[in-house]
């Protein structure tokens, strides 16, 4: 099937270049035939590309070693959940999981704004075409998943252990369907800019796809964030890792564009910024692509270095050539029609707001690309760490969540003394409380938690109030019953009512990082079976030793007994998973430990506060052990070997060395999680279309129009 | 077997992306400039915005006096978009 697939990635690219040639020649000559046929290429490469990739799936599917990418990313032993996903942990996979998503995501979009922004949509699909290409030329001529070995080798090398988890199932797809939706605007944008149709429109059609791609690419970071919070083995949620670090750039700079784009469609007002913003947000999706993949900068989710970096530098350079000519030759059209009416007004805090979100999206961009920058001017590459980015990101992250509480209050256009008063009693009272909670617990002496858990109090505040008064306001005047009024408010004001829940969810969240970050306790120390530690007010007992052989694996463990004032309060089993090396060099069981290892960490998570626990058994102590079996039985078969690693690991068990464990007592930390949850379900209620009653009552009120012009014609 | 079925996939993408150049009847040219749809999307905010300052003088951010000044401001620039549809439609 490697020929079908490569036929059919060469098919790819030479669609994509009809595509771009047909829609632009429909574009110049105003033949429609042109433009549909340009669209269709895009719907045929969504077609082609599905094949290809299924041909990849079932490759790893069947264990068809031919495959190089089989070969190099999996195994007979991997479990099949996981051959499913290890596609996309190879280059060559995840370039085609990319280009198959924009064709998926391009064919919908453009199939369902057919026959909107006529005059645009040619130009955009050419764009998303040229994406398509650059994407199905590299898969094609650099990263070639179809490349084949004969004789195909028995075995493969497996699966980087650390990609053994559920969400690594969703993660990459999600993270690139961020991506992927991010180029839609970027491509109408580009489009709007070339027919010089700058209102309204392009931003109306392509709203709720840059909302889709915001919420894609958010439930992807924070996927990241899971996993390495329960697979990585360092305690943490956010390292500032630049892999990290390239996917929240369009995420902050898409948050930006959601907010300023609704004073465009109301007020005309800042074209040149929404405009910069969304084409800004559209190369960060590709620089995302390429930090991921080029292996540039140090990452521990990057995979490798490659041959890939060049032509995506060329790509990015064009367009931000292409991007900073179109915005200052159209800038006699991208006037604003009206000006700021007030300070004291929705506008004035929607772009306070940007200015804070572009200035996160430089802080991380600067620090990100620092390594490079510093060796550019200095020869030397330095890097700066989680300290640098706490400096500027945290007062940032305070004044972002005061406004987030400040938005959903404040009027649009002007607003007055007065209402601003009556809007904004009642949650200053819940910061005022919360700040006099706060500094009767002591918690005056850790000043920027303190400040979070205010102004968070603020924004739930605010938002409670909100949805109170839409609710009370829509009973007077339907006499519904409280609970469908506040139903049927959300319903009729989606965008609005999702936008809030998603600001208090943002509350949430920064309220279980402040807390986490700031009262942690944690602990590295190395316990011997029966002894204990002290952490955060618990006492953790390192009970006894354990073992197991699963799979390809061979796990070392723990059973740690976790008591506070004597009463037992949790037993967790952390344990630490060694996979074989592919090495031919190393000896039958000394493979198993000169391989890669993951943690599995033990958690009992709570509402209250986490209790984290990671082991580093002392492998060391075994390694005589283990030459003297390598030297005794070099030749072993899987039998024999089977059965000496069981005997080391039941040697471990029974006689354990001292094991090292990182214990972390961390405050809140579900309140992160909460809070994406809080920001999820408003996202989706934004995005959600309209009902069906509401899109019935529109089609009622064309019908009638159409009779109406009928009847006078 | 495999260059028989790149040949299937070959045929009918050629046929999906040719058939509207294939079609008996091909498209008049399509106008230089229609406003129309960007009027529609700019009426479509303007009632939006009247929407939302109704919703805000229900909710306390405006008062009955802001709101009867903004309200009649919304009005009469959705007024003057209407009249510009109407134009473009008859002219």
């Amino acid at each position: 099937m490697a020929t079908l697939g490569r036929a059919c990635l060469l098919l790819a690219l030479a669609v994509s270049i009809y595509g771009i040639a047909a829609s632009l020649y429909g574009a110049r000559t105003g033949r429609r035939e042109w433009v549909r046929s340009g669209r269709r290429a895009v719907y045929a490469l969504a077609g082609v590309l599905t094949i290809a990739f299924g041909i990849v799936e079932a490759a790893f599917l069947r264990d068809d070693f031919a495959f190089d990418v089989v070969a190099s990313h999996s195994s007979t032993t991997t479990p099949a959940f996981y051959k499913a996903t290890a596609a996309w942990s190879s280059q060559e996979g995840s370039l085609l999981l990319w280009v198959w998503l924009l064709a998926l995501w391009s064919s919908l979009i453009l199939w369902a704004v057919r026959r909107r922004a006529r005059q645009v949509q040619p130009y955009a699909t050419a764009v998303l075409l040229g994406f398509a290409a650059f994407f199905a030329g590299l898969a094609f001529l650099l990263a070639d998943p179809f490349a084949t070995s004969s004789p195909a080798p028995a075995e493969g090398s497996g699966l980087n252990p650390l990609l053994r988890h559920p969400s690594m199932m969703i993660h990459p797809p999600m993270l690139y369907s961020g991506y992927t939706l991010f180029t839609v605007p970027f491509a109408f944008a580009v489009g709007a800019l070339i027919v010089r149709r700058l209102d309204a429109e392009w931003i109306a059609v392509t709203r709720r796809f840059a909302l889709a791609a915001w919420f894609a690419l958010g439930v992807g970071i924070l996927l990241g964030a899971r996993w390495s919070y329960v697979e990585l083995g360092w305690g943490g949620y956010w390292g500032w890792d630049p892999v990290e670090n390239a996917s929240l750039l369009p995420w902050l700079t898409g948050t930006a564009f959601l907010h300023s784009v609704m004073i465009q469609e109301k007020r005309g007002m800042l074209k040149v910024w929404n405009v910069s913003l969304v084409l800004a947000t559209g190369i960060l999706a590709i620089l995302g692509t390429f930090l991921v993949r080029s292996g540039i900068l140090d990452s521990i989710h990057a995979f490798g270095a490659s041959t890939l970096g060049r032509p995506f530098l060329v790509l990015i350079a064009v367009l931000i050539g292409g991007s900073i000519a179109l915005v200052i030759s159209r800038r006699r059209d991208l006037r604003s029609e009206h000006r700021l009416d007030s300070l004291m007004s929705r506008e004035a805090v929607f772009l306070l707001n940007n200015l804070v979100l572009v200035g996160l999206a430089f802080v991380v961009f600067w620090g990100t690309f620092f390594p490079l920058i510093s060796e550019a001017v200095t020869g030397t590459r330095a890097s700066v760490g989680p300290p640098w980015f706490d400096r500027y990101t945290v007062p940032l992250a305070l004044v972002l969540v005061l406004l987030a509480g400040v938005g959903p209050v404040i009027a649009w256009r002007r607003a007055t003394p007065r209402n601003l008063w009556r809007g904004f009693r009642l949650p200053l009272g819940a910061l005022g409380a919360m700040l006099a909670a706060g500094l009767a617990t002591g918690l005056g002496d850790r000043p920027t938690s303190l400040g979070m858990f205010c102004l968070a109090a603020f924004v739930l505040a605010a938002v409670a109030q909100e949805f109170g008064r839409g609710a009370l306001a829509r009973r007077a005047m339907t006499r519904e019953t409280l609970p469908v009024a506040l139903v049927s408010l959300v319903r009729r004001n989606r965008r609005r009512y999702g936008g809030y829940l998603v600001h208090a969810g943002m509350a949430v969240l920064f309220v279980g990082v402040a807390a986490s970050s700031a009262f942690q306790a944690n602990r590295d120390v190395r316990l011997a079976p029966g002894q204990s530690t002290r952490v955060g007010g618990y006492d953790v007992t390192y009970a006894r030793a354990t073992t197991g052989l699963e799979g390809e694996k061979v796990t070392l463990g723990a059973v740690l007994d976790v008591r506070r004032d004597g009463r037992r309060v949790a037993t967790l089993r952390p344990d630490r998973g060694y996979y074989p090396s592919s090495d031919p060099s190393l000896g039958p069981v000394a493979r198993y430990f000169d391989g890669q290892a993951t943690s599995e960490v033990g958690l009992k998570a709570g509402l209250r506060r986490d209790l984290w626990m990671a082991v580093e058994p002392d492998v060391q102590a075994l390694e005589p052990f283990v030459r003297e079996a390598d030297r005794r039985f070099r030749d072993a078969g899987a039998d024999l070997q089977g059965f000496l690693i069981a005997a080391i690991a039941e040697r471990y068990r029974t006689r354990p060395e001292p094991a090292t464990f990182r214990i972390i007592v961390s405050p809140l930390v579900s309140w992160i999680w909460i809070g994406a949850l809080i920001v999820i379900a408003g996202a989706l209620v934004a995005i959600w279309p309209p009902p069906a009653a509401s899109r019935r009552r529109e089609a009622s009120a064309y019908a009638r129009r159409l009779a109406r012009e009928l009847g006078r014609a | 077997m495999q260059f028989l079925l790149v040949l299937v996939v070959l045929a009918a993408v050629v046929a999906l992306v040719s058939a509207p150049l294939r079609a008996r009847h091909a498209d008049a040219p399509e106008p230089g400039d229609d406003d129309l749809p960007a009027l529609e999307a700019a009426k479509e905010a303007k009632y939006r915005e009247i929407r939302d300052a109704e919703l805000d003088r229900r909710t306390g951010k405006l008062s009955e006096e802001d709101w009867r000044s903004l309200d009649a401001q919304l009005r009469a620039e959705a007024m003057e978009i209407l009249r510009s549809i109407d134009a473009a439609e008859t002219g």
